[in-house]
């Protein structure tokens, strides 16, 4: 197993250096570099100073080393909307997305893991057909149009929830709502067919054949089994929905990252959009690695290699 | 008549599948019964339903796939499938108990031979843990399992196939039951290992009484281990005998043909016998008898009618109209 | 054991074989995917014809007619049949019209990440090696890039425009199929043809291009159909930011980032154009689904 993991380890590291590299490569698709890390309202002379500080003359090589040496010190730039280095910036904000993800992780579960357990349990039947369409109609519909449907009933026509802010379980209710919706259908119908593949197992037969109540099996055995991809599988969905909250907070004005990162945008504050992505990407990574350690304890087969 | 000192009575049963291509018969009307100490073979080919008819007996065709549609067994003065799935669960594992084909897919590869063996000793017995871990070891041991104490926290893939199979064994034996149902025991065991299973199993069948339902297409198994034999063919018993009767006197064509097929020793022969055609599908059965298309003795009433039973002999029953009338 | 019980999906069967018409029907509509064709239907026709079917001229302000409600609520009229947005135009047209704009990315970016996907993945599972260690730790590095935040980092960077988007999204899009499809092809190279071929002396990319492609070509169809939907839901979402198709071409996530202001009286400015994307992304969904049903072996009967 070690060596399992020191593999899985020297592919995350191999990946984040490829992520800082393609990150580079993009301050420098736009032609001028110090152009666009620049505050938007900087002088002839600003621009200049920052050409210096960035190397621009020199080789790209020597500009890359620039460029890393200033991320592994954590130095990741100054954003000019609000005056204040980037990490810190990103730090304000970050809570108030980490909150947005883990209620709507939340709900997905909840919702999830009980209904593709029931569809599988009781496929071919009509709540299996229910199920199937709660999946579909989950990943087709529009984030944002979920989001400002929800408003336009719970708000406008109801008045039970507020539109926007933070603050009350109440203000997390439909943002919640509406990030993880989408991947609720996704666990749903993943859920079902993990767990049909289960229950399809012999072992299972067998532990049906020992006298092992059905609900048990269900629950005990094939749960067990068959939680191994739904693992993986959140915990990629729970990173996505990290990274993935721009929309939901535009609609609902949620002050988090991805509310940020597109206030960045029309502020043209490049340095903070390059530091944001850098950060969701080690992220994910680092959720990558995490996973692939993790399912390595939960099944034996490969604990024991 | 009822034979009310059978252990197990199987009267007509019927089970049928429902697919988008029609109603598969599976199992139609199937009759057969075990008594005490006993071991009764079911041959036949792939698709022929034996596997299907050890399923109903304990209920574990699933609906809305399949159902059981007709017929009776009775066991210990019940009708097993009048019983509720309460009752059933009770009554799986510690009256009857079944073994499977595949022992590489027959244990959770994610829990231990320690939990997995001890589980039908929880649910039935109500024993603390030390007791349970006891019988866990003195049933491994009984299964000829090396090192039981190594053994109970091990995972199954640490472990071959032959060492899983007895492992499955312990687990359906457990609560000594006084059925084991056995699928194909030793189809996927390796030739030398099959022997030495049968030969344990059983000695474990001559300690406790235990009546056994061996499913196989195999016939050296059938000559090892069975008292009896009844030979499936599409869904239906069509002959059922001693094991010596139906080596010694084999009526019914398909007997007959399966026999044949079985290369013999000392015998020089250009070409191993087959036998014709293909098995028939279960959707759509022909009228009258379905070996018939095969049958190299088919009249014509065959594909009419299907046979009534005849007795040869006592004890000696078969379903074929050239034997019609007691011949 | 053999399975009697060959599909997960079963219908009760009867044995009555006097089956009544109208179930007859619901069978017959329950195997062809009509829905979902007759939506992507409409949806081309509007893409592609759609200049010819609108009544009013989407980008024409019209500040008398500001406002008004679908011509089933009180104020609206037939002129504006889904009602107009906040600066006069008809939403109908701008839903037509936008409907073009979904259609061109859609499936220009399914296209041409999917042709990349197909290359990619042809050569890492069929060539191995070195090749497919490169392809492949591509593929897993630009699938660790989050997809939201890199697009808007792009826009930022490239500036939004049509073309731009199309760029973007192939580059984030190809590194799926790639992948989905190498493992597609490694299952089928193992395929006895394959070896035929390459005895008979066909050069690897004659094996590539006429043994291996044309058995992953299913996945390949079944990924499309199904990546289109996301394409339309991501070009959509940017377009929502306003990051996606400029103004004031008719987007359908711009439309419904306009109605966002006046959700409070105008719910139509919203509501149609987020129901379009709805019905064009299930019906894709749909349609994916039925495809694999019908093209994949694993699942079909046997």
């Amino acid at each position: 197993m070690q060596r399992y993991i020191l593999r899985r380890l020297v592919h995350a590291v191999i990946c984040l250096f490829a992520v800082t590299i393609i990150v580079f490569c993009l301050t420098h698709l736009s032609g001028d570099p110090a152009v666009l890390m620049s505050s938007p309202d900087a002088s002839k002379e600003d621009i200049q100073e920052m050409r210096e500080t960035m190397g621009v003359n020199k080789p790209l090589h020597v500009q890359y080393g620039i460029f890393l040496s200033e991320i592994l010190q954590g130095r990741f730039g100054t954003s000019y909307k609000w005056g204040k280095s980037c990490i810190e910036v990103w730090a304000e904000r970050f809570p108030n997305t980490l909150l947005l993800a883990a209620a709507a992780m939340a709900f997905t579960l909840i919702i999830g893991l009980p209904v593709g357990i029931l569809c599988a349990v009781k496929v071919g039947t009509w709540i299996d057909s229910i199920g199937k369409i709660f999946a579909l109609l989950g990943q087709s519909l529009p984030v944002f149009w979920v989001g400002l449907m929800l408003m336009l009933l719970f708000s406008v026509k109801l008045g039970w929830l507020p539109t926007s802010g933070t603050g009350t379980f109440w203000h997390l209710l439909m943002p919640a709502f509406t990030l993880g919706w989408y991947f609720a259908a996704a666990i749903t119908r993943l859920t079902r067919s993990s767990m049909l593949d289960v229950l399809d197992q012999d072992y299972i037969k067998m532990a049906r054949v020992k006298g092992v109540k059905k609900y048990n099996v269900v629950i005990r055995h094939a749960f067990k089994n068959a939680s191994i991809p739904i693992l993986t599988f959140a915990t990629m969905n729970f990173v996505f929905m990290l990274n993935g909250t721009v929309i939901t907070e535009t609609v609902f004005n949620w002050p988090g990252v991805g509310k940020m990162v597109v206030e960045a945008i029309s502020a043209r504050d490049f340095p903070l959009v390059q530091s944001t992505v850098l950060i969701a990407s080690f992220f994910f990574i680092f959720a990558n690695l995490t996973v692939d350690i993790l399912y390595s304890y939960i099944d034996p087969r490969i604990r024991y290699q | 008549m009822t034979h009310s000192h059978n252990l197990l009575e199987v009267k007509d049963l019927k089970t049928h599948f429902f697919t988008r291509r029609g109603v598969v018969k599976a199992v139609d009307g199937v009759s057969f019964h075990l008594n005490r100490g006993e071991t009764l073979g079911l041959v036949g080919e792939s698709g022929s339903g034996k596997s299907v008819t050890c399923f109903s007996i304990i209920r574990l065709v699933e609906k809305p796939a399949g159902e059981i549609v007709g017929g009776e067994v009775l066991f210990g003065g019940d009708n097993l499938l009048d019983l509720s799935e309460k009752q059933m669960d009770a009554l799986r594992g510690k009256n009857i108990s079944m073994v499977l084909q595949d022992p590489m897919t027959s244990l959770n590869p994610l829990f231990t031979i320690g939990f997995q063996v001890s589980e039908p000793y929880f649910i039935h017995q109500q024993l603390g843990k030390k007791a349970v871990r006891q019988k866990v070891q003195e049933m491994l041991k009984n299964l000829r399992i090396p090192s039981p104490e190594l053994r109970v926290h091990e995972y199954p893939h640490q472990m071959s196939g032959g060492m899983r199979q007895r492992i499955v064994s312990a687990m359906a034996l457990a609560c000594r039951p006084q059925i084991l149902i056995a699928d194909e025991p030793t189809t996927a065991l390796d030739v030398t290992i099959q022997a030495q299973y049968i030969r344990l199993l059983k000695e474990i069948q001559q300690q406790s009484d235990l009546a056994m339902i061996i499913v196989t297409h195999d016939f050296g198994i059938v000559a090892k281990a069975c008292d009896r034999v009844a030979v499936m063919y599409a869904g239906k018993i069509v002959e059922s005998a001693s094991t010596m009767e139906l080596f010694d006197y084999p009526t019914h064509p398909y007997t007959i043909a399966l026999m044949n097929s079985l290369p013999k020793m000392g015998a020089k022969v250009k070409r191993l016998y087959t036998i014709e055609g293909q098995p028939p599908d279960l959707s759509a059965l022909p009228q009258g008898c379905s070996f018939a298309p095969r049958c190299p003795q088919a009249i014509d009433i065959c594909s009419k009618e299907y046979p009534p039973q005849s007795i040869i002999r006592d004890g000696h029953t078969m379903s074929c109209w050239l034997f019609e009338k007691g011949n | 054991m053999t399975s009697l019980v060959l599909d997960k999906d079963i219908d009760r069967g009867t044995e009555d074989r006097h089956q009544s018409i109208v179930r007859k029907i619901l069978i017959w509509m329950r195997r062809l995917p009509v829905f979902p064709v007759l939506i992507l239907g409409i949806f081309l026709i509007c893409g592609i014809f759609g200049d010819f079917l609108i009544s009013q001229d989407p980008l024409r302000n019209n500040l008398k007619q500001v406002l008004t409600p679908p011509f089933w609520q009180e104020g609206g009229s037939t002129d504006f049949l889904l009602g107009t947005d906040h600066l006069g135009r008809d939403i109908l047209s701008r839903l037509i019209s936008g409907a073009s704009v979904s259609l061109q990315v859609g499936f220009v970016v399914v296209i041409f990440a999917g042709a990349i996907g197909v290359i990619f993945g042809l050569i890492a599972g069929y060539l191995g090696g070195k090749a497919d260690t490169i392809i492949m730790r591509t593929c897993d590095i630009v699938l660790s890039m989050p997809y939201m935040m890199v697009a808007i980092a792009l826009v930022a960077i490239l500036g939004p425009s049509k073309n731009n988007l199309v760029i973007i999204l192939v580059v984030l899009g190809w590194a799926g199929y790639a992948r989905v499809l190498r493992s597609e092809v490694l299952r089928v190279k193992e395929g006895d043809f394959v070896h035929l071929a390459v005895l008979a002396g066909a050069s690897k990319i004659r094996v590539m291009a006429v043994h291996i492609f044309p058995n992953i070509v299913n996945t390949l169809i079944i990924m499309a159909t199904l990546q289109l939907g996301s394409v339309i839901i991501a070009e959509a979402g940017l377009s929502f930011l306003g990051l996606g198709v400029p103004p004031p071409e008719p987007a359908w996530g711009s439309m419904c980032a306009d109605g966002r202001d006046y959700m409070f009286d105008s719910w139509w400015i919203s509501f149609w154009p987020g129901l379009a994307i709805m019905l064009v992304v299930l019906s894709c969904n749909l349609l994916g689904d039925w495809l694999r049903v019908r093209l994949d072996p694993k699942f079909r009967q046997t």
